[in-house]
């Protein structure tokens, strides 16, 4: 492999990796701070893509960024709404809503299932001609996305300090304490999961405009995705202060896109993704489990071979 | 100051199950008073203190705190004026965060996008030394790798940090080794005498019953049978008190978790 085909493995894996490490710090906020799985994840990415492509079509490229994530904020807002007031169950309010995105993403692309944004002026063709003349100019996409995955690191390791953050972290770690304290987990719980989706909206944004178009399926899967890579970067970075797990919650979505890029290049078939995400959000969390069960295990084995009991 | 009319919570109401856990109860506190609660296990104690605090609302009655009607008011705005701490001391403070970040919660300074100042880093400090465990010097640790009594006494901490109109304590000492319970106990009344809080403790040691506090209540069944104050209560030993729920249970008092003496 030369260097320059190395070097471009590396910005592939680099750019694909932030955009979808903004998912994977909205699922930081919601699955780690909060102790919700927020299963709407997917359809939510496609409601950031559809409603991000379709503001840009219309000739907002800047606009296109907030409406997203107002949308995605909305979605979260219905998706902690169900759980919190309505009497749904956690994990069937994010299943319930990611169906229903659906039928909205449908809509919102005006019924079609695929947009294209080969004309479209985006961030991505801004900042393009803007570095048209610096020696940057085959980096144009990763400014853009670095900058919003800094901005987004910088927000949640502040946002997390302040006494709101504080309590959506106590939310997922002990209810009762929040309610002790006069704060009400069911607002803990609302503000958490609008502003983890405004991040995942903004990442299905990002991504179909750097890839100029949009289908309904740009989301699928992306939750177990994400997950997998937040797992890899608990593995790496878990343990410390929030900046430092933040930017390991990064690193993992990026090592996750490298090791599957490079796999691509062995000939491993694209569609081998989602199995290969599933099984390492199976091994990440079954690891710890099995590490804890090992010795009634091994005591089990003994027994049955009619060794004495230690 | 807490004023207790006539409540009643009876829970699956209407079923085999149905379990009347307080039944008519009234009680009257005064502001100051430190009272102690004792009674046989499925009395009410923790019923009355889930019933105070908002953990369920009752069928009936009302409850007054100082002046409010908060009988129908949700649990997490009654916390603002009572606070409150359980048996498991694992219950009172969150394990992920750090002893700082926990107090900080507590104490609820500032408003929602404020962050922890160095004032506020200062009080905390000085507070935790009191507590004479050396925690201050931990300021930045998780709170899950402290020891059961130092979580107890950091929630004992957390939860008179603004001192509340109403302390309710539900046997917060019991899971803790004697020695660690003790001290816990002695922060208790120090704090309870200091910030001159108006008190309720469950407990299950007859004698500190009888020793700690300006009044004991007895409850059996729901209510309260057996109300002592003043002289009456400085004359009373271990032994009348047990006659006295004899006398008014019509049942020898017979508690494997009671402790007599």
């Amino acid at each position: 492999m030369s260097f320059a085909s190395l070097f471009s493995l590396v910005q592939t894996a680099l750019e694909l990796g932030l955009i979808s490490s903004l998912t994977v710090l909205a699922l930081f906020l919601s699955y780690s701070m909060l102790n919700v799985c927020d299963l709407s994840t997917d359809g939510c990415f496609t409601l950031g893509a559809t409603v991000g492509a379709v503001v840009a079509i219309s000739g907002h490229p800047y606009l296109a960024i907030p409406a997203a994530m107002a949308a995605g904020m909305l979605s979260g807002f219905i998706t902690a709404f169900l759980q919190t007031k309505m009497g749904v169950d956690s994990l069937l309010s994010g299943i319930i809503v990611n169906t229903a995105l659906y039928s909205v993403n449908i809509a919102v692309m005006g019924n079609s299932s695929l947009l294209n944004m080969n004309k479209t002026e985006t961030v991505f063709t801004k900042m393009k001609d803007l570095l048209a003349d610096s020696i940057f100019k085959g980096q144009y996409k990763l400014f853009v996305i670095a900058i919003a995955v800094a901005a987004v690191v910088v927000f949640l390791s502040l946002f997390l300090r302040t006494k709101l953050g504080l309590a959506i972290r106590a939310t997922g770690n002990n209810p009762d304490m929040v309610r002790s304290s006069s704060i009400n987990p069911v607002f803990t719980t609302v503000i958490g999961l609008c502003v983890a989706n405004a991040f995942t909206a903004l990442s299905g944004c990002l991504l179909a405009q750097s890839q100029k178009s949009v289908n309904i399926d740009i989301g699928s899967g992306m939750l177990t995705i994400a997950l997998a890579s937040l797992l890899i970067g608990n593995a790496f970075m878990g343990r410390g202060k929030i900046p430092v797990r933040a930017v390991g919650a990064v690193l993992g979505a990026f090592i996750f896109r490298f090791v599957y890029t490079v796999a691509l290049r062995f000939n491993m078939p694209a569609f081998m993704l989602k199995l290969v995400s599933s099984v390492i959000v199976i091994i990440a969390i079954s690891a710890p489990y099995f590490k804890k069960q090992l010795p009634m295990i091994k005591r089990r084995l003994a027994h049955r071979r009619g060794k004495e009991v230690i | 100051m807490l004023k207790i009319e006539h409540i009643t919570k009876t829970f699956y109401p209407g079923t085999m199950n149905a379990k009347t856990a307080i039944n008519d109860l009234s009680l009257d506190v005064a502001d100051g008073d430190f009272i102690t609660i004792i009674g046989a296990n499925g009395a009410g104690k923790s019923s009355l203190f889930n019933a105070i605090s908002g953990s369920f609302f009752t069928d009936s009655g009302r409850i007054i705190l100082d002046g409010t009607d908060i009988t129908l008011m949700p649990e997490h705005k009654r916390a603002r004026s009572i606070g409150r701490l359980f048996q498991d001391p694992m219950r009172g403070s969150a394990p992920g965060m750090s002893i700082e970040e926990n107090l900080a919660l507590a104490a609820g300074r500032g408003g929602w996008l404020s962050t922890i100042s160095r004032t506020d880093k200062a009080s905390f400090r000085e507070r935790l030394a009191l507590l004479d465990m050396g925690l201050e010097d931990r300021m930045q640790q998780p709170v899950g790798l402290l020891s059961g009594g130092q979580r107890q006494a950091l929630t004992l901490m957390m939860a008179t940090i603004n001192p509340p109109k109403l302390l309710l304590l539900d046997e917060h000492t019991a899971a803790l080794d004697p020695a660690t319970a003790d001290k816990v106990l002695a922060l208790t009344t120090q704090i309870v005498r200091d910030s001159k809080l108006t008190c309720l403790m469950i407990t299950h040691n007859m004698q500190s019953a009888l020793e700690l506090g300006s009044r004991t209540i007895m409850m059996d069944r729901g209510s309260v049978i057996f109300d002592v104050s003043g002289e009456a209560r400085e004359k009373l030993t271990v032994a009348d008190l047990l006659d006295q729920f004899k006398a008014a249970s019509g049942k020898a008092l017979d508690n494997d978790r009671m402790l007599l003496m």
